[in-house]
């Protein structure tokens, strides 16, 4: 194989210097001549009959320009997500605290929320359902269809109830995580300028600019033709950017189509918290059944996510818990029912893992459980169990060779000295005083790109320009929200081109330029659109390739010779040509310097009825171990060190990689430890970084991070996807490390002071 | 100081600073924050609002030097004071700032947004303190949220621009 030049490579990030200058332009930093503001007036109770809204006092506000409800929408009033129960503006209903009832538009964004502030609901409070686990019980306040349950999935493996009598060893537990907010620093937000003619262009901070390209469209009740979507640089996502920029973008569209004026929409942090998406708090009861030598025999799991008010993403969320929900290891008997259920509370949608790290804190602190009732090294008791290739998951599929599970897991035993550490807490080597210290490990798979669930959408285009001065315009469906998508997608583009990296340049989306490529999520931006861009690509590649060797030979160079083509330069016999003067020859002539490319994943057999089939076309791997000190007077833990080892894979560009992981680690150590969302009487009580703790610099643990990159034949480059799977497993593996430390084991998430010590009373 | 009412009542302030080393003077309301002066007025759209209290040093400046929370100064303030902004943030020669270079280099960057804060506060602190050590940043830096890093790189890069 020819070497590559700019594939795995720590190239530099291409949009670094707009983002160290400040000239990065974010959705709210553009301006435009005639712009209004919107500003969102909110349901103030869990769950209200609408019965007027009035601008009366509204009007008095100076530029105060007019309120919008749900009389405006010229479209269907239905938000298309997945099962459309979600209005663009509600009607009679409103069925959370600081749902969006109507909007108000003035000529600042001062003003707007000051008149927002003055319009009066009147309304009439009806009973609300706060505790999604009450939802599901027989005689429960129906919110939702017939049994307020938004969607429910199985895996059906074997006879599992025979196989819990037949076992030697079982364990069984109930766990719960609380929400976490997505916290990108950059708040929900969208710009919509009327078009003449009737259409709309919307600036947008979104993950997925083909969601909002739908709900504009529906809203307006006008053709996808008439609507462009461009994504604004994007301050951050994690999920959170996913879903509902379709819903402010629509808001604000709304509003501009109504005063055929350019309209602002930008969220304060308090209404992002209290109406954006969140993960889900999540309630899982497990049990595993292992026989005398500790190989598992058998799972069972019950697994309940709060969906909120409406549905939104929540099936697919569920869906993709239900598949991981068992963790990565052959088990021959399985059970698994899960459940979305409806509350009046905010809408829980994506967030990095999606619907996994809730269940895998559950299952990864229950096999360490597994593994003392048996007798085992948590370590040793996982590489018993784990899969390799060839081996069937629960779903019954078969892994290809890209799975590393086997040495991420030594190499991370290995790199944090995990025998040894192990055998001196044992023997209390390393406590001081009230502090102890322990380690606590996890291990966790992750399927990329969208699945059998998701499957329609799993398909990306792109288009690849190059322009008379050899520059090159690659326009993709998936966005970068910072995780580094512009930079590893202009490295694959000049890899397959031989053109030099610096004249590559990935644009922000821009929705009419390429066809719908469906989300940037499931850690599929690299695989897909990388796809994408190599399928466009090789044609070009093929008319590039074949200039550049009739030049070489005109110059000199034997017919006989190979070419050979590097860094931007092609060879042979002696002789050099640069990707410039090829260009500038293709052009001369008149060769097609541009071309659409596209990727569809392959198909996928799961079957929804028994929860069996290929459910993903390939995963990624994690292992984590942390260590962690405990305070036994106050109950306080503190991560010290992650060691983390990742099969992602081929890695585009280690650098970025590496950031991707310290940012899920941290993102994960902080759910697992300190981020806890407060809901009292249906009201969301700390709705700002005051009260919502997250960690900060002084909280930053050591990490220690290895790929193992077991290739995926399918994948640009071998690449699989990085984004998610390291937050996945860290709340386990610190939970396994504070009981590891000091004996407690503390069943939901977040791991607080209180709960530890409450814990360790009991000890 | 020197204040009066404006035709629609509200009090209007004849504001006299520096901005990113130029003197400026400005006619402003006097209940407008510092925040939306910058942006708003001086359409200078680096300086970025992740939170509007004070709790995330997203919208971090330097007056006279020391780094503050945009969002909690009133733009009266600044009067008679010296603003700089990312914008201002330049190396020896008008390229770029070392911070700027060690954060591009380190791979500190990735959505940006808390990027210009984290610059300005580091700023802020290499100038007090130029021998800053690790534990030093790390405390300094504590009241600048960034979701996306994990902030190992952040704190390296700010490491590397010491000195510089």
């Amino acid at each position: 194989m020819e070497k590559l030049s700019y594939v795995g490579k720590s190239l530099p990030r291409k949009d670094a210097l707009i983002k160290v200058t400040g000239a990065a332009q974010y959705a709210d930093d553009r301006e435009f001549a005639g712009l209004l503001h919107a500003a969102a007036v909110r349901s103030p109770r869990p769950r209200i009959k609408i019965l007027s809204i009035s601008d009366t006092a509204a009007r008095r506000v100076p530029g105060y320009v007019t309120l919008v409800t749900y009389k405006d929408i010229k479209g269907v009033n239905k938000w298309p997500v997945v099962l459309q129960d979600y209005p663009f503006l509600p009607e009679k209903e409103a069925r959370f605290a600081g749902e969006t009832v109507a909007l108000v538009v003035a000529g600042t964004a001062r003003a707007a929320r000051k008149a927002a502030a003055l319009v009066e609901v009147k309304y009439k409070e009806l009973p609300f359902l706060e505790d999604p686990l009450k939802a599901l019980e027989k005689g429960a306040l129906k919110i939702y269809g017939k049994d307020n349950i938004f969607s429910s999935f199985v895996i059906k493996r074997g006879s599992v109830d025979e196989a819990f009598k037949k076992a030697a060893f079982t364990v069984e537990g109930e766990f719960s995580t609380n929400y976490q907010v997505h916290a990108y620093l950059e708040t929900q937000g969208a710009i919509a300028l009327p078009e003449a003619g009737g259409g709309m262009t919307v600036h947008s901070t979104t993950q997925c600019p083909f969601y909002v390209l739908d709900a504009v469209a529906a809203a307006l009740g006008i053709p996808y033709h008439k609507v462009k979507i461009l994504q604004t640089v994007t301050g951050g996502g994690f999920g959170g950017k996913e879903d509902v920029p379709a819903l402010v973008a629509s808001h604000a569209a709304l509003c501009a189509a109504k005063t055929g004026r350019p309209v602002k929409l930008i969220y304060g942090r308090k209404e992002d918290f209290q109406s954006m998406s969140k993960r889900h708090p999540g309630w899982a009861r497990v049990a595993y059944a292992a026989d005398k030598n500790g190989k598992l025999t058998a799972c069972r799991v019950k697994y309940v996510l709060d969906g909120g008010a409406y549905s939104t993403l929540s099936p697919i969320v569920l869906w993709r818990g239900t598949v991981h929900a068992a963790g990565p290891y052959k088990i021959a008997n399985v059970d698994i029912k899960t459940y979305a259920a409806a509350t009046n509370k905010v809408p829980c949608g994506a967030f990095r893992g999606f619907g996994q790290p809730q269940v895998c804190f559950a299952q990864e602190s229950l096999i360490d459980e597994l593994a003392e009732k048996v007798g085992m090294d948590p370590v040793q008791f996982r590489l018993r169990n784990i899969l390799e290739p060839g081996d069937k998951t629960v779903t019954g599929q078969k892994l290809n060779s890209s799975c590393g599970l086997k040495e991420i897991i030594q190499t991370v035993r290995k790199r944090s000295g995990w025998d040894k550490k192990i055998g001196d807490r044992e023997s209390g080597i390393g406590n001081q005083g009230d502090i102890v210290t322990g380690i606590g490990f996890s291990v966790t798979y992750y399927g990329v790109g969208l699945g059998a669930k998701g499957r329609y959408l799993d398909r990306a285009g792109a288009l690849v320009n190059i322009y008379k001065d050899s520059s090159v315009g690659v326009n993709v469906g998936n966005t970068e929200m910072g995780q580094g998508a512009l930079t590893v997608l202009a490295q694959i583009a000049a890899e397959t081109l031989n053109a030099p990296y610096e004249s590559v340049r990935v644009e922000e989306v821009d929705s009419s330029k390429v066809p719908d490529s469906g989300p940037t999520v499931a850690s599929r931006t690299t695989l897909m659109s990388g796809n994408a861009i190599i399928e466009a690509a090789t044609p070009i590649r093929e008319r590039i390739f074949k200039t550049a060797c009739d030049m070489l030979i005109s110059m000199g160079a034997g017919a006989s010779q190979k070419m050979t083509a590097h860094g931007g330069l092609f060879y042979m016999g002696g002789k050099t040509v640069d990707f410039k003067r090829v260009v500038a020859e293709c052009w001369f002539r008149r060769h097609k310097m541009s071309e659409q490319g596209w990727y569809a994943a392959p198909r996928t057999t799961f079957k929804m009825e028994d929860g069996q089939g290929d459910a993903y076309v390939i995963y990624s791997y994690s292992a984590d171990a942390a260590e962690v000190e405990v305070d036994l007077k106050t109950g306080v833990a503190r991560v010290k060190k992650i060691w983390a080892a990742y099969d992602v894979g081929k890695i585009v560009n280690p650098r970025l990689a590496v950031a991707q992981a310290q940012g899920g680690l941290l993102q994960g150590m902080s759910w697992a430890l300190y981020e806890n969302l407060v809901y009292k009487n249906g009201i969301m009580v700390n709705p700002n970084f005051t009260d919502y703790v997250m960690a900060t610099t002084a909280d930053k643990p050591e990490y220690d991070i290895t790929f193992i990159e077991k290739p995926y034949a399918e994948g640009p480059y071998k690449a699989k996807g990085m984004g998610e799977v390291p937050l996945i497993g860290v709340a386990p593996a610190v939970a396994n490390a504070i009981k590891n430390a000091c004996g407690a084991r503390v069943n939901s998430v977040p791991l607080l002071p209180e709960k530890i010590w409450n814990e360790l009373k009991k000890i | 100081m020197s204040e009066s009412k404006s035709n629609a009542g509200l009090s209007v302030f004849a504001l006299k600073c520096a901005v990113n080393g130029e003197r400026t003077e400005r006619e402003i309301c006097s209940s407008r924050s510092l925040i939306e002066f910058i942006r708003g007025d001086l359409g200078l759209k680096g300086t970025k609002e992740g939170c509007g209290e004070g709790e995330c040093g997203a919208c971090m400046v330097l007056v006279d030097g020391k780094a503050v929370n945009s969002c909690l100064m009133m733009a009266v303030q600044l009067h008679g004071k010296e603003l700089v902004t990312i914008e201002g943030i330049k190396g020896k020669g008008g390229g770029l700032h070392p911070l700027q270079k060690s954060f591009m280099t380190e791979g500190a960057v990735q959505c940006g947004f808390c990027t210009p804060g984290l610059i300005v506060a580091s700023e802020a602190l290499l100038r007090r303190n130029p021998g800053a050590t690790l534990e030093d940043i790390k405390l300094e830096l504590t009241g600048n949220l960034c979701r996306c890093t994990g902030y190992e790189k952040v704190l390296s890069a700010v490491e590397k621009a010491r000195g510089k």
